[in-house]
């Protein structure tokens, strides 16, 4: 990885759409305008700065038309939630290639309210050979990985981590007004909570919500111009090694690994460096095995990193401050919302859950845990 | 009133996987295997996967394995499998080399009785007049 394009560019406005949460009288396309519109108010920028639109899920085609936008660029890449954290690395690449210099990023879904569903095509792989069996959706295929994990590693020790998780996860989104289940949770619940597919319980899943998010990324040099304090990008990298899980390499290993250690050596920092982890949680497994991936420990030891409530509010280890997917908001595709938050909690605005972080990573995974992006962000 | 549960959802076979269906209808297994790299792999598909060599070809399968991992689902994915909870979600590993989803069945579906590892063989189940799907049970 290239060094030299490390702090060649800025995250400068981020936001969520006006509401989250349960939306009936939205559509995703409002959603995607409504945070756009905010985050570039957010980097104090007008629509008519942007040259670069990207987003994941709708055509870049019909975000730009619906929200007035004529973009000299565009990025489409659609490889599940990681994909609004890939779009940095893309960013890097197009803002130093000279193609844009201010990329807006967007994403709306109302999954929980939309009115239509996109259906599955019949011509691929997974509706052939899986999805007669069943075996379709993420809470039944994150599932099917995290049982061959407990069998390798231990399952009455990754289940106590996964409960460490559910349970600090749920304190933090005590501390966020926007989250939606704010609700204490105790142990207790988490294991009396029903199954959805063993070994998931419900608490170890992920919300449905309907929300978009936005954030607007430039070049080192007209961040420098803009009101609030750049957030800079270190490094950021992507990776993908399968689509169907069933043809996951290795069920315990994510795709993070690999995307994680060229994010590292680009920023050019150690693991022990970073201050805040913001991990997609689609599952509170999701995070044990990113983390792991990520390097923050060896094999097997994910479970170790978790306990005594050490990432939640209070704790040595921040993870998901927002109260992630798991309790804050999960409208299909998240990873925009790790970087939503890892940029808040630099610039110091997130009040009494501030964890006045200097370096964050934010790590997102996509489709059946089979593509990640990392990214590492600073503020100075 | 009640609706009465939609049917599985059954694959429409494509051009690389007539034969695998074909096959399966007539309650055999087929795999394809590359000719170059001895490497078995699933799902078919006519350029190997692990050296990109043309050189492949079908063969049957013993249909006996192990169970790699699993799921039991407890939340229907969709409403054709609103009746058919607690099942086993289920990956085989073959002996033949490869890891083939599916269903375990004719088991307690629940963690005490399906344990990674566990040998397991093919049994044959019709959803439709033209679809059979190979599933596994305990051997």
């Amino acid at each position: 990885m290239r060094r030299d394009l490390s702090r060649t560019t800025a995250i400068v406005g981020v936001a969520e759409s006006d509401e989250i949460g349960l939306t009936p009288s939205k559509s995703s396309l409002m959603h995607h305008a409504e945070a756009g519109f905010n985050a570039l108010a957010d980097a104090g920028l007008g629509v008519k700065d942007v040259d670069a639109l990207f987003t994941a899920g709708f055509s870049t085609l019909a975000t730009a038309e619906y929200m007035g936008i004529n973009p000299r660029y565009t990025d489409n890449t659609s490889v599940g939630g990681s994909s609004f954290v890939i779009h940095i690395a893309h960013a890097i690449a197009a803002i130093n290639a000279g193609y844009c210099e201010v990329a807006l990023v967007t994403h709306g879904q109302t999954g929980r309210s939309a009115r239509t569903r996109m259906p599955a095509d019949g011509n691929l792989p997974g509706p052939q050979f899986e999805t007669p069996y069943g075996i379709v959706g993420a809470p039944i295929n994150y599932a099917i990985a995290c049982s061959r994990y407990m069998h390798d590693y231990g399952e009455d020790r990754t289940r106590e981590a996964m409960a460490e998780i559910a349970v600090a996860t749920r304190k933090w989104a005590q501390l966020n007004p926007k989250a939606m289940m704010r609700d204490p949770m105790s142990f207790e619940d988490y294991h009396n909570s029903r199954w959805i597919a063993w070994p998931f319980h419900l608490l170890d899943c992920c919300l449905v919500t309907d929300a978009g998010a936005a954030y607007v990324i430039t070049s080192a040099a007209r961040a420098r111009d803009l009101p609030k304090k750049p957030v800079w990008v270190l490094g950021a990298a992507e990776y993908h090694d399968h689509s169907l899980m069933s043809q996951m390499p290795d069920l315990t290993v994510h795709p993070a690994k690999d995307a994680g250690n060229r994010a590292f050596e680009m920023a050019g920092v150690k693991r022990e460096d970073v201050d805040l982890n913001m991990i997609y949680d689609s599952f509170t497994y999701t995070v044990l095995m990113s983390l792991e991936s990520l390097g923050y420990c060896g094999p097997g030891e994910g479970p170790d990193l978790f306990k005594d409530q050490r990432t939640a509010p209070g704790g040595d280890w921040p993870v998901n401050t927002s109260g992630g997917g798991l309790s804050y908001t999960h409208p299909g595709m998240y990873g925009i919302f790790t970087v939503i938050e890892a940029v808040r909690q630099l610039r110091g605005e997130c009040g009494q859950r501030n964890v006045n972080p200097k370096i964050a990573l934010c790590n997102g995974s996509g489709g059946s845990l089979s593509s990640a992006g990392t990214a590492i962000l600073a503020v100075d | 009133m009640t609706q009465a549960t939609p049917p599985i959802p059954g694959p429409t076979p494509q051009p690389e996987w007539d034969y695998y269906w074909e096959k399966t209808k007539q309650r055999e297994l087929w795999l394809m295997r590359c000719k170059d790299c001895n490497q078995a792999y699933f799902y078919p598909r006519p350029i190997c996967p692990n050296c990109f060599s043309r050189n492949t070809e079908w063969f049957q399968s013993s249909g006996k394995g192990t169970l790699y991992a699993f799921a039991i689902v407890h939340r229907p994915p969709m409403p054709a499998f609103g009746d058919k909870t607690p099942y086993v979600a289920a990956y085989i590993e073959l002996e033949d080399g490869v890891r083939l989803p599916t269903n375990l069945i004719d088991v307690e579906p629940d963690s005490e009785h399906v344990k990674i590892g566990m040998a397991c063989e093919v049994v044959y189940e019709d959803i439709s007049d033209k679809i059979t799907l190979p599933k596994f049970r305990p051997a």
